[in-house]
Formats: C-alpha cells, sequence, structure tokens
C-alpha cells in the first residue's frame, strides 16, 4: 500500500518536473505564489498543488478550503453527551438537498463508533422465513441495487427538549448554538444507494403470519427496532452507499437500514441482523423513549411517520442581514409521506404568502428546497415558511399544532394546556413540525420567534 | 427497470408509477422463489449467535435462573454507578425504581418498573446493551439475577424469587395495559395512522406565532 503511494507520487513529480520545463514556471510552485493572496489567511495546512508539497497526498481524497472550516458539526453540549454522540447538521449553510456526507447530523445512543471491517460484516435475514439467508458485504453488492435521495431526522429533532437545552447552553455560555442547528440539526438529507430490503425479503421468502420485523445493528449496545412488515416491503433499503461513496463509519458503515418518511430511529445502522416476526418485540428502545404519555395514564407507541414540515435555512439565525435591499430566501422542506407540493412563504408576519419556487427535481420523501426573492426595506418583520404535501397534509403553525395535539388526547384537553404543559416540560415533544418563524431586526440580525414565544420557567432536566 | 429505481423521481412520474410500485410491492410479498440464489444458508451455530434479541414471548430466552439477592451483589458493583443505589437514577440516566400508580396523575414518574410493559424488555436490553463499556459480558444467570433485582426493588417479585425462563414470562409488569393499541397496518404512504398530528384544516391566516 505504502510503497505503491510512494511509486505513484513518484511519477507525478518525474511529470511535473517535465511539465514545469516545458512551461517554464509553474504558477504556485512551492506554495510561493499564494504567498500575499490572503493576508487573513486561516489557520490550517496550505493545500499544494506540485508534488513538491508536502501536502499533496490530501489530494487524493480532497479537502475543502480552508476558507470553509467554518462549517462544521456542533457538537451537542449537555446532558444528553454523557448517554450518546451528538453531532448536529449545519443547516444554515446547506444548499440543494444534499447534505455532505460529512455534515451529516450524528445521534448515537452511545459515546463510541464501531470500527467495522467489512470482509467480516454480514447480515442475516431470519425468523418467520422459508429459507434464511446470510449475505456478506460482497454478495449484497452483487444484488440489484437502487438509489434514491431520502432524508433522515431523529425523532426529537424540533422537540421543545432540545429548545431548552439551548437556553441553558446560551446561558452557560455557549455562543456557537443557534436554533437553526441546536434545535433542528438533527435532520441531513442524502443519496442513498443499496439493496431493497423487499428483494432481501423476496430471496429468504416471507412466510405467512409474518407481520413485523426485528432489525439489529452492530453497534455497542446493539440497538434494535422492531418495523411494520408492510413498511419492510415497500420502500426500506439495505444501504452500502452515501453520495455516491460508501457509508461513513458514524453512518453505520458498512450496512444501514434506511426507512424514508419514518423517524430516524427505525434507521438502524451496522445491520447485521433481520428478523421476521408476528408482533413488535417491545424493546427497550421502543418503550423507553419514543412513546408518548397521555393524560389517562395510558401512552402511544409505535408511532412512525415525520409530518409535513420546512424551515427557511437562509436567513436564519446564525445570520446577519448587512443592509436592505435583496436577498434571496432559501429553505427546505420534507414529510414523511408523499412529496412537497407547495411551500409558501411570508416575509410580513403570516398577513400574506407567496409561492415559493421549489427546485427540481422533487422526491419523496426527500428535502425539496425552496427559493423566493425578497426585496427587505430595512424594517423589523417577521419571515416564515409552511408546506403541504401532495396528499394536502399542511404544515401547522406551533399554536395549530398544540390544538392538534390536544384533540388527539385521550381525553382531549385544549390547546392551552398542551402549551402549558410543553412550557413545564411535562410531555413528551417528538413529531414536532410547528412552522418556524424568524424575526428579523432593524440590524438585520436574526432571531427565533416560535420557540422563544413559549414561556419555559422550569429549566430542570 | 425496477419500478422502485424510479420510486424517487419527480412528482409526475412517481404518480405515474405508484400502481406500478403498490402491484411489484405485493408481488414481492407473495412471489416466493428466490430469484437470484445470492447468499447461503445460515449455520445453526450462525442463527444461534443472531437470534439474541428477545421479544415479548420471552421465545429466544436462554437457560439460566437468579435471585434479586444475588442481583443485588452484581447491582453494586456494576450498575448503582449510573442507576443509583437503589435504582432511583442518576440523571440523565434512566431511573430503574419507583413511579408505580403516577402514570395517570399530573406529575407521571417514567421508570423501567412504573412504565415497561414486558419483563423480557428489561432481561433483553441488560443482556445486549448493559453494562455500558461492558456489553454482553453477563451471563444468563447474572442477567435473570439483575433483571429480578430490578423486579424485586419494583416490588413486583419477592427478594427470593427464582426467576428463570418461566418465571420471568409470569411476571405481571403493573403497567401491562398502558399502551394504546399498535396503530393497524398498511400502506405506508397512503395511511394516515401512522403519524398521529396530520393537520389537514385550513391554515389560520396569520400565524399565532406572531
Amino acid at each position: 500500500m505504502n510503497s505503491k503511494k510512494a511509486d505513484r507520487r513518484g511519477f507525478l513529480k518525474g511529470s511535473a518536473a517535465l511539465a514545469g520545463l516545458a512551461v517554464g514556471a509553474i504558477p504556485f510552485a512551492n506554495g510561493k505564489a499564494l504567498a500575499g493572496v490572503a493576508p487573513d489567511e486561516p489557520n490550517g495546512k496550505k493545500l499544494g498543488v506540485t508534488p513538491d508539497e508536502p501536502n499533496i497526498e490530501q489530494l487524493e481524497y480532497g479537502g475543502r478550503s480552508a476558507y470553509e472550516t467554518g462549517v462544521y458539526r456542533v457538537h451537542s453540549p449537555g446532558a444528553l453527551a454523557l448517554v450518546g454522540l451528538r453531532n448536529l447538521t449545519p443547516l444554515q449553510d446547506s444548499m440543494g438537498v444534499i447534505t455532505p456526507a460529512s455534515l451529516h447530523f450524528l445521534v448515537n445512543r452511545e459515546l463510541d463508533l464501531p470500527n467495522i471491517n467489512p470482509r467480516e460484516h454480514k447480515l442475516i435475514i431470519h425468523g418467520m422465513v422459508d429459507r434464511p439467508l446470510i449475505f456478506t458485504m460482497e454478495e449484497l453488492k452483487r444484488l440489484p441495487s437502487v438509489s434514491r435521495v431520502h432524508f433522515v431526522e431523529c425523532t426529537g429533532n424540533s422537540g421543545l427538549y432540545h429548545y431548552r437545552q439551548h437556553v441553558m447552553d446560551q446561558k452557560a455560555g455557549r455562543t456557537d448554538q443557534h436554533v437553526i442547528t441546536s434545535v433542528h440539526g438533527r435532520l441531513s438529507c442524502s443519496e442513498w444507494t443499496g439493496v431493497s430490503l423487499s428483494l432481501l425479503l423476496k430471496e429468504a421468502g416471507v412466510q405467512k403470519g409474518a407481520s413485523w420485523l426485528v432489525s439489529e445493528g452492530g453497534d455497542t449496545e446493539r440497538h434494535v427496532k422492531s418495523l411494520p412488515l408492510a413498511k419492510g416491503l415497500d420502500d426500506v433499503m439495505v444501504a452500502y452507499g452515501q453520495n455516491g461513496e460508501a457509508l461513513r463509519r458514524e453512518q453505520g458503515y458498512p450496512i444501514r437500514l434506511l426507512v424514508p418518511g419514518f423517524q430516524g430511529v427505525n434507521n438502524v445502522k451496522f445491520l447485521r441482523s433481520i428478523k421476521l416476526v408476528d408482533k413488535p418485540y417491545y424493546l427497550q428502545s421502543e418503550i423507553s423513549a419514543y412513546t408518548d404519555l397521555h393524560p389517562d395514564g395510558k401512552a402511544k407507541w409505535y408511532e412512525y411517520q415525520v409530518g409535513p414540515k420546512s424551515l427557511i435555512t437562509f436567513p436564519s439565525d446564525p445570520h446577519k442581514l448587512p443592509g436592505r435591499g435583496f436577498y434571496e430566501i432559501s429553505g427546505i422542506a420534507w414529510s414523511g409521506r408523499g412529496a412537497i407540493s407547495r411551500v409558501e412563504v411570508s416575509t410580513d408576519g403570516g398577513r400574506t404568502w407567496k409561492d415559493a419556487q421549489l427546485q427540481t427535481p422533487v422526491f419523496r420523501k426527500a428535502f425539496t428546497r425552496f427559493l423566493l426573492g425578497w426585496n427587505w426595506d430595512g424594517a423589523e418583520t417577521q419571515i416564515m415558511s409552511r408546506c403541504t404535501n401532495e396528499y394536502g397534509d399542511i404544515q401547522p403553525t406551533i399554536m395549530e399544532l398544540a390544538k392538534l395535539w390536544g384533540d388527539d388526547r385521550t381525553p382531549p384537553i385544549s390547546a392551552e394546556k398542551i402549551v402549558s404543559l410543553w412550557e413545564t416540560a411535562q410531555m413528551s415533544t417528538y413529531l414536532n413540525n410547528p412552522i418556524q418563524v424568524w424575526k428579523v431586526s432593524q440590524d438585520g440580525g436574526i432571531q427565533d420567534a416560535t420557540y422563544s414565544t413559549l414561556k419555559f420557567y422550569d429549566f430542570h432536566l | 427497470m425496477r419500478p422502485t429505481a424510479l420510486s424517487n423521481s419527480t412528482i409526475s412520474i412517481c404518480d405515474f408509477l405508484l400502481p406500478v410500485m403498490v402491484l411489484w410491492a405485493c408481488s414481492a410479498a407473495m412471489a416466493q422463489s428466490p430469484t437470484y440464489k445470492v447468499g447461503r444458508t445460515p449455520t445453526e451455530a450462525e442463527l444461534r449467535e443472531w437470534d439474541q434479541v428477545v421479544g415479548s414471548d420471552g421465545k429466544e430466552l436462554p437457560p439460566g435462573s437468579g435471585t434479586a439477592k444475588e442481583g443485588a451483589k452484581i447491582y453494586a458493583g456494576k450498575c448503582a454507578v449510573c442507576h443509583g443505589k437503589n435504582g432511583e437514577g442518576v440523571p440523565p440516566f434512566k431511573a430503574l425504581v419507583g413511579g408505580t400508580g403516577t402514570l395517570d396523575t399530573p406529575t407521571p414518574k417514567i421508570t423501567v418498573g412504573s412504565y415497561t410493559p414486558f419483563a423480557t424488555t428489561i432481561w433483553d436490553f441488560v443482556n445486549r446493551a448493559m453494562p455500558r463499556y461492558a456489553e454482553r459480558t453477563l451471563s444468563p444467570d447474572e442477567v435473570y439475577a439483575l433483571t429480578a433485582f430490578i423486579l424485586y426493588k419494583n416490588d413486583i417479585i419477592k427478594e427470593t424469587d427464582v426467576l428463570d425462563k418461566k418465571s420471568l414470562m409470569e411476571v405481571q409488569m403493573p403497567n401491562r395495559n398502558g399502551f394504546y393499541p399498535v396503530p393497524p397496518q398498511s400502506a405506508p404512504d397512503k395511511d394516515r395512522s401512522w403519524f398521529p398530528y396530520w393537520n389537514q384544516a385550513k391554515p389560520a391566516a396569520k400565524p399565532a406565532a406572531k
């Protein structure tokens, strides 16, 4: 391996030397030509373009400009950091609909990541099947493949818990936290490549009576999750690729389950086993969390889909508008079922709404980028977006969401009561999809105006 | 061309392909002969090694037994640091004990004892995922003993009760009937039962967050 590398570099050196002789001078030779270009040159190694540059090997896998290192996955601090890895996608810098694999969010229920050798990794399909099967990675890759664009969103994303944590972090002096990441950043979208789970199940032969599947990961705690077989036969994928390359280690290398439109916890990483069964397995990962206790003392569980959701990513709270004039409002919309069919944007606090342009193609259960030109007159205002999916489901305001929650309770309770339960942290806030309102101040600063309308007066965790 | 490869394409293409996709998914469920013959039959040993997730039927439970008394010693050494001396929990680590009878009050206390509907759930998680940083180092006897200890601390079994595959399945957790029925299954994309808060009402002209 090393000698091969050395040979290649030797070859490059030779050919570059010839090229240098021919042209007379290489503009960036020895990195000197870059000097003086940027007096405010950022920290970090300079990346050379000639074989003499000591960092030439970085070109073998590429690196980003040292001027772009301000875009990174913030590590979520606070109590949850003790029980798992939390790195959040910087949505404020997002473009288009694809999240770079290196910026895909990470929410693990453990503090370490396995480093799995793909030659040793196997996937077993067993339980209520005619033919239990075991696949090596090589065998999985021999099978017909699919590539599709899908978002993955943590179950608790946009939840009030995270806003509460955000306020605590700010009180503790964390200045690198913003609502768009600390509240909404458990959210990413990639092109995933892999094998349709339905194909694997067909190879194994689904037995009559099978109605659920239990998938298990090879991470430290062997994360497990029950999933309805109807979904498994629909559009679930055993993914080994992400954005044109192998999965990142923290995304479940070498394979993960990809469950489009369903809560993130279902997308089992480091996938090692899929067992077909006739009922959910009532596992710790679907009971100790991801359930919803109602006032009558009974809880709802096994709720899966992500509601219709949208978010203006520019401008958002890390940004500051330098002055009045033209800006392009840019954001993302997504829904756990169907495609996004419409995104409306208001720049006057919700009095009037305009249809934003949707970037095409529009993928189902994936980010849809929306764009709208806006001339800011310099006055204080509120901007927000709301989306509709192809089934007519509309993203609610936070008060409309409180009413939906209240109507769903047993017995039903008022929206005001729901808000007070949110405010006192007496209610789980999974599946939150309220309209995110950004307040634009006269100085161009942007602030959250959705979560901050609630009165959190109890900051214990 | 495989329909799934296109199912993520533009809206108009998807509208056209949806019936094809549904048909294809149905045929995948019914046609039971392998097409590609890739992959092999696992050995009995492999099946045993890969089949350790324990469901509420307890079919996967291994032989072994333990009592709360035995579990207390293991607990003190391997669990108390995060879950507290008596299972009260050291936040953010979970409380294991207490809270029974509080779930329908204004201040519900969700713990392993008050909330978990099946004893298998506890056995399975301790066996696969505990203790942190030394996962899957406990013997089946130790897992039975620790499960017995947690149940004993919640007044669900007696300190001297022997917990094994049979007696564990007879344990009645206090919150056994504390959950709504699992939502029915049908085609996930069309079904509204997979998400509780679909909002089809005409949105208010002016969001309340103003």
